[in-house]
């Protein structure tokens, strides 16, 4: 059987969508957008035979993936809490109070920044960089999701509503 | 005194599905496009209009985008490739999000006549992968709006023009807006900046000629075209023609994205922001993202926003990303926090710059720990003068100019904390305000 057996239909689509985009012979471009997928479907975070699946897949050496997992700061290359929630720190939010919030979040989840809640349900991204959104400061991202001018009721209600 | 918003990149802000063709098409949009699609326009005529336009790359470095486009190889015969930038991530700026969701088609159309300018018959749009959810798909339902209504693709309407579109999504990656880095990134490959030369132009993507420009140098362009070089120019001042996109941020009334004539003064803009927030005293403003160096209250109040004038004053106009600080700020906290982002960020492949950052923060948080010593301080600005001009990329400058800007302009704050063991000087009214 080969390592790429492991990668769901769903997720040799998304590959085969974004190979499409690329000349031929230039898969590798597909690596970052593959392994987007594949992380997707696990629950947030990537293991050592998800990735050796996407190098079959791909047919380039375990190397040009796993170069790539471990550079980007997007991808889990440990086991990680399953809802993704990163606060912004830096100097925009910093300004408008997001330390505050990290301090919230973390007594309200009993964790702290890098570390996942011990039922697995939340992971508090380690110290997050800009994320674009510095005119709704204080903001954070849940699950990709955009959230600005928290306030911390908003922030409540938003961790409160994680399954 | 007024000034009218939003005239190129944000033109259909605040319209009802202001992200749609229909909108787009109602503000004059693809008018430029469909004008080169019937011939009416030669490459070299597209190059010389953006050339006289005065337009300057909006992404930081303020080169100028017509001359950019004339480095191209001219053989028709090689593919040659369009990149754009949208891996926006320097921090304080935010409005590159706003044109991919609110305005896409001005950078699909932007994206068009660019290709064209340069016979490039193939783009990507880099867009960083924290934008997946919102600004992604808005982009890419604008690309395929544009198929569908015949505007892209092969022998598009008969003329002989191939353009094809694609978006690429990054995965976090501040260095990726290096573009060089944004190359090897598109081509799989960790985000490390490339020695130069050669240069893009010369061998880019796959080794192929490849120009890239920033989302709103490009969202810029159907406007020029279609409304002439005069007019763009003279929007702004001499050297720095047209628009600007504001992203106002921190201690502000109102933050926010503003697009306005570039030249406006600072006064006026932070006026039309609604001042310092909680009525407190202006205290100091990095003015184009944390890359630039501060500029005290008293100086920044009588400059005027566009290249030239914050370049006089020792900063620069950067990606317009405006920082506002009031007088309640501890300067060492903040640039503390700035120096933290470039030791997280740095590709680790320069030894000043990977070594360097490091050295910056733990120094820093040393002094805010009360551990700090006079000495740090000289030593501080002799680590940044080391790693500055000493990189393959000008990350490394970037983690430098705050450093010895934060300590020119406020090294009594530093003082203080160091002699008071870590007390800042905001804590101590009656030293602040002396």
């Amino acid at each position: 059987m080969s390592n790429a057996d492991l990668l769901s239909a769903h997720v040799k689509e998304e590959i085969e969508h974004w190979k499409s985009r690329f000349p031929e012979g230039k898969q590798r471009s597909a690596v970052i957008s593959s392994l987007h997928a594949v992380q997707h479907e696990n629950d947030g975070y990537l293991t050592a035979e998800l990735m050796n699946a996407v190098a079959d897949y791909l047919d380039l050496p375990t190397i040009h993936v796993y170069e790539v997992a471990t550079f980007y700061s997007m991808f889990q290359t440990k086991p990680v809490g399953r809802h993704n929630v990163a606060i912004c720190t830096n100097v925009s939010c910093m300004l408008r109070g997001a330390d505050d919030i990290v301090e919230h979040v973390e007594n309200k989840l009993g964790i702290k920044l890098g570390e996942s809640t011990e039922d697995g349900r939340i992971y508090l991204k380690r110290e997050e960089e800009c994320l674009a959104a510095c005119c709704g400061a204080p903001m954070m991202m849940v699950d990709h999701k955009y959230h600005e001018n928290l306030s911390t009721d908003q922030i409540d209600e938003l961790l409160n509503g994680l399954d | 005194m007024a000034y009218e918003q939003n005239l190129t990149c944000f033109s259909t802000f605040g319209q009802e599905r202001s992200y749609s063709l229909d909108t787009y098409e109602k503000n004059h949009g693809y008018q430029a496009w469909r004008k080169i699609i019937a011939g009416d326009l030669t490459p070299a005529e597209v190059i010389e209009e953006v050339k006289a336009s005065g337009l300057r790359g909006r992404g930081g470095a303020g080169f100028p985008t017509g001359l950019k486009w004339s480095f191209m190889p001219r053989d028709a015969s090689m593919q040659k490739y369009l990149v754009c930038n949208s891996d926006e991530s320097e921090p304080g700026t935010c409005h590159d999000r706003e044109v991919l969701r609110h305005n896409p088609h001005a950078l699909v159309e932007g994206m068009a006549i660019a290709a064209y300018a340069m016979g490039a018959t193939v783009a990507y749009n880099y867009i960083r992968g924290e934008f997946i959810d919102e600004p992604v798909p808005r982009f890419e339902a604008a690309v395929k709006e544009a198929y569908d209504a015949g505007l892209l693709g092969k022998d598009i309407q008969g003329s002989g023009i191939d353009f094809d579109l694609y978006a690429f999504v990054g995965a976090g990656a501040y260095i990726c807006g290096e573009e060089t880095a944004l190359l090897e990134s598109l081509e799989g490959k960790q985000g490390k900046p490339r020695f130069k030369p050669p240069f893009p132009a010369n061998y880019g993507l796959y080794g192929k000629p490849t120009t890239i420009n920033n989302t709103q140098s490009l969202a810029s362009v159907p406007a020029i075209i279609r409304n002439g070089a005069a007019w763009y120019s003279s929007l702004g001042p001499e050297g720095s023609g047209g628009t600007a996109q504001f992203s106002v941020s921190g201690h502000i009334e109102s933050p926010g994205n503003y697009e306005l004539p570039m030249g406006i003064p600072f006064k006026d803009l932070l006026d039309l922001c609604g001042g310092v927030w909680k009525g407190r005293k202006l205290k100091a403003v990095i003015p184009g993202g944390s890359s630039c160096r501060v500029l005290p209250a008293e100086i920044i109040m009588d400059c005027t926003m566009d290249f030239s004038s914050l370049q006089q004053v020792g900063s620069s106009f950067g990606t317009g990303a405006v920082i506002v600080m009031d007088d309640t700020t501890c300067m060492v906290k903040v640039l503390r926090r700035i120096s933290r982002f470039y030791m997280a960020e740095s590709c680790g492949q320069c030894t000043p710059c990977r070594e360097g950052t490091g050295w910056l923060y733990r120094m820093l948080t040393r002094v805010l720990e009360g551990k700090g010593q006079e000495e740090d301080l000289d030593k501080l600005v002799d680590v940044a003068n080391k790693i500055e001009g000493h990189t393959i990329c000008a990350l490394g400058d970037a983690a430098a100019w705050p450093v010895q800007s934060f300590l020119k302009h406020y090294r009594h704050e530093f003082e203080y904390m160091v002699r008071n063991h870590g007390r800042s000087v905001v804590d101590d009214p009656a030293e602040a305000a002396a």
